[in-house]
């Protein structure tokens, strides 16, 4: 008989194993991959500290002498942020499944996964070390460390404390590994300047492997407010979630016990529900039957009315800061049509998600990207850039609306641009690069692409309607002059003035943008 | 002509000194205003006026070409030079805004012009490219400047002497001939010149070089009523031919706003439809070109006398037509010797 062995792996060295599912597929895509979660983790820091991001990136290459189409980087990634208090930090590099975003709140990181997995990468293409300092603003901590990873730990090298005068906070980590810049340059770029577009308040500062500068600066101080961590949803829970819920309730009874631990459930509900879970309100909660576990999640899902999911974990980007970052990152100017609507919360399997979509077109958006409608996506201001038509932004721009509605020709160039935020992104793969087509989720964003669209047929006649009348206005700038001039001559006098005439064409002009104004806008129904 | 040019100048200044979108009055040409004037025997415009208004985006540009054309007419006029059609449309070139897009463009605004001013481009020295002649004796006096009170006779020249600008504007002093005999084609009219035919029938010779120019119809008028001369016009039996004539007899739609141009009481003396059957001339059948503008020319205002009505309906009922050329059957003396005499005589 063949002999089977049994062991069981760390989960730090399943992803080793199994390192495409979060995203290092090969070297330029890792590249990519590594940018990004370390991008998005000094974003998120800078957020939980609410001040206006200031992240440094920068990617030099280590030369050698191999040739091969990969090269050995070097990547610094800085920030403002939080920082990382020092007990923290080994398991936070160095362990896969440890962080501080579990919470039920709005972040972009949600698996604690991400910045080691970049770690990790970087360790077993190079055999470096990862050097990360971080200060709290006290005293700035710097670790040389590498990961453990059969035993799913950080295994630290050299541990510095200096001292921190100028108050500094913030992280930076510095990590080596062998990727493919080349091939991954694009995206990558457009990574950063899509970052840019959802997060106006950030500064970010880039130097590429051949030494060259790109700035992507800040167009506001202003930050949407910081998401707060609320109590799970009851219409969200599952028996696991439920099971060790009870394992820390301090509650006496299933009554307080339903409306301690969860949103938005009062005397009435948790008294109607319990009824129709067929629960006693005075019962145990460390009493209930493996059954009576499976009946209370089970009616979660029946059960009709609970409160509306609460949106006070979610962080939208709101529309004055979403249309500020279109604007300064696809160059608009006044004479464009942009419009963002942030839609109110909605939920899908009892998670909170509020979608905000921008619809711009005009000149300047044509010089940046042609005919027809370019998407942009983002979920929880992360920049999606896969597998686009796969996504559910792109079904409902392009298969949903009816463009001719709204005047949108085949040749007109139109931006959409959709960010879909919640505590829980309906990603279709772990990959975490496009959106399922959850029907609660592909009906909000149809709706609010039409609602940001509406203005878009009174913005185009008024565009036409507005260049004919300069046209207009040209012929007669362009004829007068010279029926001045000949008739002039012909009369053997001086040249007429014709301003008297100019002026009256041109109060013309100024009535017609009045009458422009009132152009009806279109209301299609949804 | 230097006047009206310098108050139509006036006119626009005038109206843009009183913040007045210039604009001009002028009879209308388009086609259901182009009425055939059975007295005059000539297509002359109706009473329909338009204005032409600078305010109107359409009508500004042709406006201010007519306005830089009506200027370089009158530089024309007071530098007494001359200048054509084609010359003209280039002369705009350099003018940004005002150039044409075409000559057919420049063409329309010079007409444009004889309407407002009520004179003919002759008058303000603008002349078509020119292709005909004209030969016999006939003794002119130029008046064109540099040959003021020069005289020649217009048997000088065996070539004979083309109608430009000179010819037109010259004095005719005095004549022999007691006819005019004009023919469509270049080497027909070279044919009678070496044959004579001025001397043997008393003529001037005139070619028109296909559809005849304005001002070499304003010479044939011109000799018909200054000295009676009659007029015989000798063409193709085919619809083009016709047409020839009949232009010089009852004038073109395109000049209904001028007149001195038509000679009504002109005889179109072959070849006829008849002449064909007669002189068993060697034919062409009709294309279906022929056939379309003979029925065309059978619905036309000018050709409904009986005569042209026949004359139509005999090349359409042989379905032949046939050329000048056509006598060379029987010699090239036989046009000359037996086919213009026996027509003159009827
Ligand atoms: N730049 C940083 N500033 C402050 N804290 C950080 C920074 N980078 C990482 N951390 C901390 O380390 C933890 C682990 O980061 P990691 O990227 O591995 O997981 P995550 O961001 O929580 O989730 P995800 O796998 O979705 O990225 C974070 O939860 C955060 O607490
Ligand atoms: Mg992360």
């Amino acid at each position: 008989m063949p002999q089977v062995e049994y062991q069981s792996i760390s989960p730090a060295d399943f992803f080793y194993r199994n390192r495409e599912i979060a995203g290092f597929s090969n070297p330029s895509r890792a590249t990519y991959t590594a940018v990004r979660e370390l991008i998005e983790n000094s974003m998120d820091a800078c957020e939980v500290q609410q001040v206006p991001a200031e992240i440094f990136l920068r990617i030099s290459e280590v030369p050698d002498n191999r040739n091969t189409e990969t090269k050995i980087y070097v990547m610094r990634v800085e920030d403002n942020g939080t920082g990382l208090p020092a007990e923290h930090i080994p398991q936070a590099f160095g362990q896969v499944f440890y962080g501080s975003k579990y919470e039920l709140k709005q972040a972009r990181g949600t698996f604690g996964l991400g910045g080691t997995m970049a770690v990790l990468y970087g360790q077993i293409t190079t055999h470096k070390p990862v050097q990360i300092t971080s200060s709290t603003g006290g005293d700035i901590h710097e670790f040389v460390m590498n990961i453990d990873i059969q035993n799913n730990r950080a295994n630290i090298l050299k541990h510095t404390v200096k001292q921190n005068p100028s108050g500094w906070r913030g992280t930076a980590i510095e990590l080596q590994m062998d990727g493919d810049y080349s091939r991954i340059m694009y995206r990558l770029i457009e990574y950063l300047k899509q970052t840019a577009m959802v997060n106006p308040y950030a500064d970010i500062t880039y130097i590429g492997p051949k030494g060259r500068l790109y700035k992507f600066e800040r167009g506001t101080e202003k930050l949407p407010p910081l998401p707060v961590g609320v109590k799970p949803h009851p219409h969200g829970v599952d028996v696991e979630a439920f099971r060790r819920l009870i394992s820390v309730t301090k509650s006496k009874n299933m009554k307080t016990f339903m409306m301690d631990n969860f949103q938005g459930v009062g005397n009435k509900t948790a008294e109607r529900f319990l009824e129709l879970a067929q629960i006693s309100l005075k019962a145990r909660p460390k009493m209930l039957s493996p059954e009576d576990i499976l009946r209370i999640v089970r009616s979660t899902k029946e059960y009709g009315n609970f409160k509306r999911p609460d949106a006070s974990c979610l962080s939208p980007i709101g529309e004055e800061l979403m249309e500020t970052g279109i604007k300064k990152e696809l160059g608009l100017t006044d004479e464009d049509y942009i419009k963002v609507v942030t839609r109110k919360p909605s939920t899908y399997l009892g998670y909170p998600f509020i979608v905000e979509a921008a619809v711009a077109t005009g000149k300047n958006v044509r010089k940046m990207h042609g005919s027809g409608i370019t998407t942009y996506r983002f979920a929880n201001r992360i920049p999606l850039l896969f597998d686009e038509s796969s996504g559910v932004v792109w079904k409902a721009a392009n298969k949903n609306i009816n463009w001719k509605t709204y005047n949108v020709e085949s040749d007109t160039s139109v931006v959409v641009a959709v960010h879909v935020c919640s505590t829980k992104i309906p990603y279709k793969s772990v990959g975490k690069e496009f959106m399922a087509d959850q029907p609660e989720v592909e009906k909000e964003i149809t709706n609010a692409i039409r609602e940001a669209a509406r203005g878009v047929r009174g913005f185009m006649s008024r565009r036409f309607r507005l260049a004919r009348e300069k046209r207009r206005l040209n012929i007669f700038n362009k004829f007068l002059p010279k029926i001045a001039e000949f008739s002039g001559r012909l009369a053997e006098k001086d040249t007429p003035n014709i301003e008297p005439l100019l002026r009256v064409v041109s109060t013309d002009i100024h009535e017609v943008e009045k009458k422009l104004e009132e152009v009806p806008e279109i209301v299609e129904e949804s | 002509m230097e006047k009206s040019l310098t108050q139509l100048g006036n006119l626009i200044y005038e109206q843009i000194n009183n913040q007045e979108f210039p604009w001009i009055h002028m009879q209308s040409r388009s086609t259901d205003n182009i009425l055939y004037d059975t007295n005059l025997r000539q297509y002359v415009l109706g009473p329909r006026m338009i204005r032409r208004h600078s305010r109107n985006i359409r009508h500004i540009r042709p406006f201010t070409q007519l306005i830089w054309t009506a200027w370089f007419a009158k530089e024309l006029v007071t530098q007494k030079k001359t200048s054509t059609l084609r010359e003209t449309y280039y002369s705009a070139r350099g003018q940004r805004d005002i150039e044409y897009t075409d000559q057919q463009e420049s063409d329309n605004i010079i007409t444009d012009l004889e309407v407002a001013l009520n004179r003919a481009r002759e008058d303000f020295n603008i002349f078509p490219a020119e292709r005909s002649a004209i030969f016999g004796d006939l003794t002119i006096e130029y008046t064109v400047p540099g040959y003021e009170g020069r005289r020649t006779n217009l048997t000088d020249h065996p070539d004979g002497i083309m109608i430009g600008p000179a010819i037109t504007s010259s004095e005719f002093i005095e004549t022999s001939a007691d006819k005019v005999l004009v023919i469509e084609k270049g080497a027909m009219f070279n044919r009678l010149v070496e044959e004579k035919a001025h001397e043997k029938f008393n003529a001037l010779l005139i070619q028109t070089a296909g559809q005849s120019p304005r001002s070499t119809r304003a010479i044939i008028n011109r000799l018909y009523t200054d000295y009676n001369l009659p007029i015989y016009i000798f063409t193709d039996a085919d619809p083009w031919g016709l047409h020839i004539a009949m232009v010089i007899i009852s004038g073109s739609a395109n000049a209904a706003h001028l007149r001195g141009l038509a000679t009504p009481d002109a005889k179109w003396i072959g070849v006829l439809g008849s002449d064909i059957l007669n002189y068993k001339l060697p034919t062409e059948p009709l294309t279906e070109y022929d056939h379309k503008r003979l029925f065309e020319l059978k619905a036309d205002p000018r050709y409904k006398d009986q005569f042209w009505q026949d004359e139509l309906d005999i090349l359409l009922k042989i379905e032949q037509k046939a050329e000048l050329e056509a006598f060379s059957k029987y010699g090239l003396t036989y046009i000359v010797d037996e086919y213009l005499p026996a027509k003159l005589e009827s």
